[in-house]
C-alpha cells in the first residue's frame, strides 16, 4: 500500500502548487487589474481614512481642507471648500460620491499622502498617521476675485453677453506660474457632493463644471495675428517695415477677404497693421509664409498638443485646426492665410493664448505653465518648490522685442488706445471673432502683458459672446483691471 | 535527541510567531485594544506546552512534528483572529483548551484506536445521522445546511462527521482490499470489480451525492469523496477506480448544479463572479480577490489591511464586528486565508499552504511506517481529508473551485473546527506512536487484534 501513498502525496503537492499559483495570480500577477476593477471600493475607501492635504493660495487663502467625520477610531475626511465658486475652476473637487477632478486630480499624490514604501515604514514606526502634503498654488486668490468680478460684471452690463461664459488667465512670464485662472459661469464644489446637484450641474446648459481656460476651444480673432506675426518676423522673410497692401477686399485662398468694418488702406507697413488689425496684411503674410512655417511656429507657440500644465489630461483641450473633431496637419487642405487672422477652422484656449503673450513677454521663451508654487509635507518641510522649466524657444530676442513694440502701439494708438495700466506702457493686442454677423454677435478678446520694458504679468481674457461689441472694448478693460491688480501686489 | 525534545524544540517557532505576531498587531491596534490582551498569546502557549506534556506521557513514540506543525497554523490563526477582535482571539485561545482536552480524552479513552474497527458501523451510522440533523432543524448558512443549533452554541457536524467516515471506509477497505483488486475482471481494458463488492462503495458515492441535496454543500461533498476515492486508491492502488469515481463525481455534480439552486449558484459565481448577473453571492468571492490584490508579495503588515469600514460608512450592526460591518465577508472563518495573503502577502499565504503540505508529509510518512492495513489505511484516510478540506477551502478564496463554507483547519475560528481536528490530530499521533514504536512490542500487538473477528 506504500507507493500508492507517496503517489497520493504527490497528488497533493500539486494540488498544494494549485493554490500557490493561483494565490500568486491574484496578489501579484494580476492585483493591478483587480485594484482598477471598478467594483473594488477599497482604494477609494482608504483613501478617505487619510487627511487630505490642504490647498492654498500664493497670497495664503485657504481653498480646499479635509475634516474629520464621524469622529471615534476610524474617522474619515471630507472635503470643504471654503472660498465656494471662486476656485471651483480650475481647483475642481475630491469626493467619494463624485470623484475627483482638476487640481485636486493632478496633484492627488501629494495631496492624498502617497509615499514610497521606505517612508511608510518609518511613519508605522513612528506611529504617525498617514497624511497628505500641503499645496500651495500660484494662483492669486485676491486678483482670481477681480478677474472673476470683472467677467460677471461684463456679462450683465453688455448687451447680447447675458449666459454667456467668459475666461481670464494670467501668466507670470518669467516662471510660467499661472496666478489667475477664471472661469465664468462657475460651481461651488461644496455642493457638488450631492450626487442630484451635481447631475443638474452636469447637464446645466452654461457648462460650469466646464474649465473654460483648458477645456474650451474658441475662435481666436486677430488675436491670432500675434502668432502670425511671431513667425513672419522670426522666420527673417518680414520686418515690422515689409509694405503690403492693405486694400479690402483681396483675394486669400480663392475667396474675397475684407477687413474688418470693410475699412480702407493703402501700402503699410507691420507696425500699422497690426496697430490698426487689418485683416488682409496678415492674411497674405500667412500665405506667403504657408503652411510649413506657420504649423512650425504654432507648434513652438505649444499649438497642437495638450499644454504643459500639470492638469488632467480630460480636462485640456490642444488648441489647432480642426476638422470634425480632429487637429489638421500641414499637409491637410487649409486657407491658412485665415488662419493668420484667426479664422478657418482654428480653435485656441484661453490657456494657449495666455502662453503667447507670455513667450513675447519672456523675450520668446515659452515657460512650462504650472500651478504649484510649493508643496509641504505634514512636518512643514519642502517637498517640491517652483523650478521653473522652459518648455520651447519660440522666437529669437530680436523678434520678441520688435512683437513687444508693435503691440505696445496697439494700446497707445490703435485698437486698444485709452487703455492704461497704471500708467504704465504695456503690449496688447484685441480680437473680435465674429460668429454670427447678421445678429452682430462677437466673441471679444484680449491679450497683452505689462509692464511693456519689464514684463511682469501676461494675460488672457474671452468673453463667448456680446452684441456689437470689440475686443477692445470688453475683453481690454477686464485684463487692465486683472494686470492692475497683479502689479499692485 | 529524542523525539519529545525534538517536539518541543519544534515548539520554539511556533512560540516566536506568537509573541511576534501579538505585538505587532498590538503596536498597530494598540488604540483599540486592551493592555490584557496580550496574554492570549501565553495562555495558548500554556495549552501548547500542556499537550505537548501529555504526548511525552501517553504517547512517547509518536510523530515529533505532527502537533508542532498544527499549533503553528493554529498560532497563525490565533494572530489573525487577534487581528480581527481581540475577543476572537480569546475565544479561540479558550477553545483550544477544550481542544487539547478532547484530545486527551480521545487518546485516554480509546487507548487502542484498532478497537474502532469492531464499531465501523455504527460509527458511519452516527457521522450519517450528524449530516442530516441540520436538515431537520432547517438553519441555513448562505443557503447551506451546515449548522446544528444548540442555542447559543453552534455546531458544524460535518467536522466530526469526516473523521467517522474516515474509520468506516478504513476499516472496511482494510476487509474488502484484496476482493475489490483480485475479484475484478477486465473488460475492454477497465478493470471492473465484482459488484456486490463495489456495492458498499456505490453506496459511499450515493451518500455524498445525497449530502449534496441533504445539506447543500459542495465543498464538503468534495472533502467527503475525496478522502474516499484517495482511500480507494491506496487500498486497491488501482487509478481507474480514481478516474471511474471521479466521473461519476462529476456527472453527479452536474446534475446538482441544475437540480439544486443554491450548488448552480455557487458554480455560476464561480464562473463568472463579474457578471451584470452574478447571483447575489458574488460580493465575497470578489472581496476575497480584492484583499488578496492589496497583498501583493510581502502584504500589507498586520493589521494594515482594510476590513474595517470606517466612520461614516460602518453600517448599523446588531452583530459584533467581524459578522458585520467587514468589507470581507467572513473574514475570521471562510476568508481567513484571503486575510492572510492581504496582511502577510503571497509569501504569507505559500507559507500557510506549506505548513499544511508538511503535515500532509508527516501524515502520510506515518501511513508508510504504519505496520497493519487499518492503520495505514485511518492514518492515509485522515491526513487526506484533512489535506482536503485546507484545498477546499482554500482553493474556493482564490477561485480554483467554487467557494464553499468549510474551515481552514486550525486557522479559521470555530469550535467545531478545531475540536474535530484536535480529535483527528489525536488519532494521528495514536497511530504513529504504535508505527514507530520500536518493533518486538507490536508484532505481538498487531496480532492479538488480527485475531479478534471483525
Amino acid at each position: 500500500m506504500n507507493s500508492p501513498i507517496i503517489r497520493l502525496y504527490g497528488l497533493m503537492l500539486l494540488l498544494f502548487a494549485a493554490l500557490v499559483g493561483f494565490t500568486s495570480y491574484w496578489a501579484v500577477f494580476d492585483a493591478d487589474n483587480l485594484k482598477d476593477n471598478p467594483q473594488n471600493r477599497r482604494p477609494l475607501i482608504a483613501e478617505q481614512t487619510v487627511k487630505r492635504g490642504t490647498i492654498k493660495t500664493a497670497d495664503g487663502v485657504t481653498i480646499a481642507e479635509s475634516f474629520p467625520v464621524g469622529g471615534g477610531k476610524n474617522p474619515v475626511y471630507v472635503r470643504q471648500y471654503p472660498q465656494g465658486s471662486e476656485f471651483g475652476n480650475p481647483v475642481g473637487y475630491n469626493f467619494i460620491e463624485v470623484g475627483r477632478v482638476g487640481i485636486e486630480r493632478a496633484e492627488n499624490g501629494f495631496l492624498a499622502g502617497e509615499r514610497n514604501e521606505f517612508t511608510s515604514i518609518i511613519d508605522q514606526l513612528r506611529d504617525v498617521p498617514q497624511e497628505g502634503d500641503d499645496v500651495t498654488l500660484t494662483i492669486d486668490a485676491q486678483t482670481q476675485g477681480v478677474a472673476i468680478q470683472a467677467l460677471q460684471s461684463a456679462i450683465s452690463s453688455t448687451a447680447g453677453a447675458s449666459g454667456a461664459g467668459g475666461s481670464v488667465v494670467a501668466i507670470d512670464p518669467s516662471t510660467g506660474a499661472v496666478e489667475v485662472m477664471a472661469s465664468v459661469p462657475g460651481f461651488d464644489p461644496n455642493l457638488v457632493k450631492n450626487t442630484a446637484t451635481f447631475k443638474e450641474l452636469n447637464k446645466d446648459q452654461s457648462a460650469p463644471l466646464v474649465n473654460r481656460p483648458t477645456q474650451s476651444t474658441y475662435e481666436p480673432g486677430s488675436t491670432m495675428k500675434v502668432v502670425t506675426a511671431a513667425a513672419a518676423l522670426d522666420s527673417g522673410e518680414f520686418t515690422p517695415d515689409t509694405v503690403l497692401s492693405g486694400r479690402s477686399p483681396q483675394e486669400i485662398g480663392g475667396v474675397p477677404l475684407s477687413n474688418a468694418g470693410d475699412e480702407q488702406f493703402g501700402d503699410i507697413d507691420m507696425t500699422t497693421a497690426l496697430t490698426h488689425s487689418v485683416n488682409v496684411y496678415f492674411a497674405q503674410v500667412g500665405e506667403r509664409l504657408g503652411n510649413e512655417t506657420m504649423f512650425k511656429y504654432l507648434d513652438r507657440f505649444g499649438f497642437n498638443q495638450d499644454p504643459e500644465l500639470g492638469y488632467p489630461d480630460s480636462q485640456m483641450a490642444p488648441s489647432g485646426v480642426y476638422s470634425e473633431g480632429k487637429l489638421l496637419s500641414p499637409d491637410d487642405a487649409i486657407d491658412i492665410g485665415r488662419v493668420a487672422i484667426g479664422q478657418e477652422r482654428l480653435l485656441v484656449t484661453p490657456l494657449q493664448m495666455a502662453e503667447v503673450a507670455s513667450t513675447v513677454a519672456n523675450q520668446g521663451v515659452l515657460m512650462r505653465p504650472t500651478f504649484v508654487q510649493e508643496v509641504t509635507d505634514p512636518d512643514g518641510r519642502t517637498v517640491q518648490k517652483l523650478d521653473p522649466h522652459e518648455q520651447s524657444t519660440v522666437v529669437s530676442e530680436q523678434t520678441a522685442s520688435e512683437l513687444t513694440e508693435l503691440m505696445t502701439n496697439v494700446t497707445e494708438e490703435g485698437t486698444a488706445a485709452g487703455l492704461t495700466v497704471g500708467g504704465l506702457a504695456f503690449a496688447g493686442k484685441t480680437g473680435t471673432a465674429e460668429i454670427d454677423p447678421e445678429a452682430g454677435i462677437n466673441r471679444p478678446w484680449f491679450i497683452g502683458f505689462a509692464p511693456a520694458d519689464d514684463p511682469q504679468v501676461a494675460v488672457a481674457v474671452m468673453l463667448e459672446r456680446c452684441q456689437g461689441c470689440f475686443g477692445g472694448t470688453v475683453a481690454g478693460p477686464i485684463a487692465i483691471q486683472v494686470m492692475e491688480s497683479l502689479l499692485s501686489r | 535527541m529524542s523525539a519529545r525534545n525534538r517536539e518541543l524544540l519544534a515548539l520554539l517557532p511556533v512560540a516566536v510567531l506568537v509573541t511576534v505576531g501579538f505585538t505587532a498587531v498590538f503596536i498597530v491596534e494598540s488604540s483599540q485594544i486592551g493592555d490584557l490582551s496580550l496574554i492570549y498569546g501565553g495562555y495558548f502557549l500554556a495549552v501548547c506546552v500542556g499537550v505537548h506534556l501529555f504526548i511525552r506521557a501517553r504517547l512517547p513514540y509518536a510523530d515529533p512534528y505532527l502537533f508542532p506543525l498544527c499549533a503553528l497554523l493554529a498560532a497563525i490563526g490565533l494572530v489573525m483572529l487577534f487581528r480581527i477582535n481581540d475577543e476572537l482571539a480569546l475565544k479561540q485561545a479558550s477553545i483550544f483548551v477544550g481542544g487539547a482536552g478532547l484530545l486527551a480524552v480521545t487518546i485516554l479513552l480509546v487507548r487502542d484506536y484498532h478497537v474502532l474497527e469492531r464499531y465501523r458501523y455504527l460509527i458511519a451510522t452516527f457521522g450519517i445521522a450528524l449530516l442530516c440533523i441540520p436538515r431537520l432543524q432547517g438553519t441555513t448558512v448562505n443557503g447551506a445546511y451546515l449548522g446544528i443549533d444548540l442555542g447559543p452554541l453552534s455546531f458544524q457536524p460535518a467536522e466530526v462527521a469526516k473523521i467517522c467516515v474516515v474509520i468506516f471506509l478504513a476499516s472496511y477497505l482494510r476487509e474488502k482490499r484484496e476482493l475489490l483488486t483480485v475479484a475484478a475482471r477486465r473488460i475492454a481494458g477497465l478493470t471492473i470489480p465484482p459488484l456486490k463488492h463495489f456495492g458498499p462503495l456505490l453506496v459511499v458515492w450515493g451518500a455524498s451525492m445525497l449530502m449534496l441535496v441533504v445539506i447543500r454543500d459542495l465543498g464538503s461533498s468534495l472533502m467527503f469523496f475525496g478522502a474516499f476515492l484517495a482511500l480507494l486508491y491506496i487500498a486497491t492502488a488501482r487509478f481507474s477506480y480514481v478516474v471511474a469515481g471521479l466521473a461519476l463525481f462529476f456527472v453527479g455534480a452536474w446534475v446538482m448544479e441544475h437540480a439544486v439552486a443554491h450548488v448552480g449558484d455557487r458554480v455560476d459565481i464561480w464562473l463568472d463572479p463579474w457578471g451584470r448577473d452574478a447571483p447575489s453571492g458574488a460580493g465575497q468571492i470578489q472581496q476575497s480577490l480584492f484583499a488578496q490584490a492589496d497583498g501583493g508579495l510581502f502584504g500589507m503588515g498586520l493589521g494594515e489591511s482594510l476590513l474595517r469600514l470606517p466612520g461614516p460608512f460602518a453600517p448599523d450592526c446588531a452583530q459584533p464586528f467581524p459578522d458585520c460591518g467587514s468589507i470581507l465577508p467572513a473574514p475570521h472563518t471562510d476568508e481567513i486565508y484571503a486575510l492572510i495573503v492581504s496582511e502577510l502577502g503571497l509569501f504569507g499565504g505559500a507559507a500557510l499552504v506549506v505548513i499544511y503540505a508538511l503535515i500532509a508529509a508527516r501524515g502520510l510518512k506515518t501511513a508508510v511506517m504504519a505496520r497493519d492495513g487499518f492503520s495505514k489505511l485511518l492514518a492515509a484516510g485522515l491526513t487526506a481529508v484533512f489535506a482536503l478540506q485546507a484545498v477546499v477551502i482554500i482553493g474556493g478564496v482564490v477561485r480554483l473551485i467554487p467557494l464553499t463554507g468549510v474551515t481552514l483547519p486550525f486557522v479559521s475560528f470555530g469550535g467545531s473546527s478545531v475540536i474535530a481536528n484536535m480529535i483527528l490530530l489525536g488519532l494521528l499521533l495514536m497511530i504513529s506512536n504504535d508505527a514507530r514504536r520500536p518493533a518486538a512490542p507490536l508484532a505481538d500487538h498487531q496480532r492479538d487484534w488480527e485475531a479478534l473477528p471483525a
